[in-house]
Parts: structure tokens; sequence; C-alpha cells
């Protein structure tokens, strides 16, 4: 399963980067992704502790945390939103 | 009809565009909102704002706006809305956003207006960098804007 992972605001400024691609084999949700990248990225580990209010958007859609994920799904991490 | 722009808007002129897309509107509401120069934060003293970096999640942010103006127009008879959202750097007093909607009635013009400000404040993907003296840095969400939602029977 491919994963197209976006950064945006301060999230994406703590990863250093705006996106990436992820491989992972099996069913996966929201949960257990975060839990993955928690383990094998430092900095998403210390962006996680540093945004403990984190949204997530799949398909850009906001969801939950037991969401499952799909091949080729667009995941969004970001802070809660400040516009107007 | 919503817009995700750099430029600076005209309000004479989006007022215009609605009150003749609206056909025989008896109530135009627009409200804007416009860049503080000076950002009482709540953990020290006033900041000076010499300028605000306004970034988005494009594709989600148009989507989530189309679907807010969709909602008020369920919940209230609207004749014609207008939705305009700046991004990118922007300087002290300049103008952020807009919201226009004319219904026939004033009610359902007033009420239609927050509802969509109060929605695209805690729901559509837009952040605020802020800068000042002291550096640059995000604006932290506000309880305020979570609970200006809640009145709305939204969810959070």
């Amino acid at each position: 399963m491919k994963l197209n992972i976006h950064y945006f605001a301060s999230v994406r400024e703590q990863m250093a980067v705006e996106g990436q691609q992820l491989e992972l084999t099996g069913s996966t949700s929201v949960a257990e992704l975060i839990t993955l990248l928690t383990r094998t990225e430092l900095k998403f580990s210390a962006m996680i502790e540093a945004t403990p209010s984190i949204l997530v958007a799949v398909n850009q859609t906001v969801v939950g945390r037991s969401y499952t994920l799909a091949d080729d799904d667009e995941v969004a991490f970001f802070p809660p939103m400040t516009g107007g | 009809m919503i817009s995700v722009q750099a430029q600076d808007f005209d309000i004479g002129y989006e007022h215009e565009s609605l009150r003749v897309r609206a056909g025989d509107p008896g109530a135009i509401v627009t409200f804007s909102g416009l860049v503080r120069e000076i950002y009482d934060s709540s953990e020290s003293a006033s900041d000076v704002v010499s300028g605000l970096f306004l970034e988005h999640y494009p594709g989600m942010t148009e989507r989530c706006l189309e679907d807010i103006v969709e909602q008020a127009c369920q919940r209230w008879p609207l004749l014609a809305t207008r939705v305009i959202h700046r991004v990118g750097e922007l300087g002290p007093k300049e103008q952020i956003v807009f919201v226009g909607t004319a219904s026939a009635h004033r009610h359902a013009a007033f009420e239609s207006a927050m509802f969509i400000m109060d929605y695209l404040k805690s729901h559509a993907p837009f952040w605020k960098k802020q800068k000042s003296e002291d550096g640059s840095q995000w604006i932290a969400s506000r309880a305020s804007d979570a609970a200006a939602i809640k009145k709305w029977d939204l969810g959070s």
C-alpha cells in the first residue's frame, strides 16, 4: 500500500519537508500509522509530542484515529486551523 | 462563489456583485476580517505585528469552503453568497477574509454570514504565522473559536 503524506504549517516546519511517500504492507489505521512513524522517525516523534492536538485528513477530509487507510490515500498532518 | 487568492479584494465591488447576482435581495450582510497591528496574545504583553503569513491546504481549502456555503444555503434562504480568503504574505491592517450573504430578509443574511465565519475559522485548513520584533510564530487556535461553532450544532 502506497501513501502520499503531506505536512502543513508548524508540522511542516518541524518535519523540515512538505511530505513523503510511504510503502506499507497490510491494512493500517491512522492510529497505527502514527505509531509506526513515531517509532521509526525521530522528527515525527518530536513533532507529535509538540503537537498533541494534531489533526489528520485523508483525501482532504478530517478523520478519526480509527480510520482505515487504503492504497494511494493522501494523508495530511496539521495543527488546528486558525483562518479567518 | 468562493475564492482563495493572494490578491486583495474590493468590498464595494463585491457588494455590488452580490446585489446583482441576488436579483431582488432585501438584505445584504458583508463581513471583512483584517490583520490587527496589535495582537493580544494570552502569554505575554501585546505584540506589535509586522506581518502575517497565511498557509493553506490547496484543494481541501476550496472543498471546505464550498461545503460550508452549501450548508449555509440549506439552513437559510439565501439568494447569493461570496467568500474570499487571502493567502500568502499580508501586512498590518490588510484585509484577510470577506464573507457576503444576500437574502430577502435581514435575519437570514446576518445569521448565515456569522455561521460561515464561525465554521471557516475552525474547519477550513488555513494557518496564520505572525511576524513581530521577537521573530515569527504560528498562532494557536482559540478555545473561543471552537466554542463559537458549537452553537450551530455542527460538532467540533
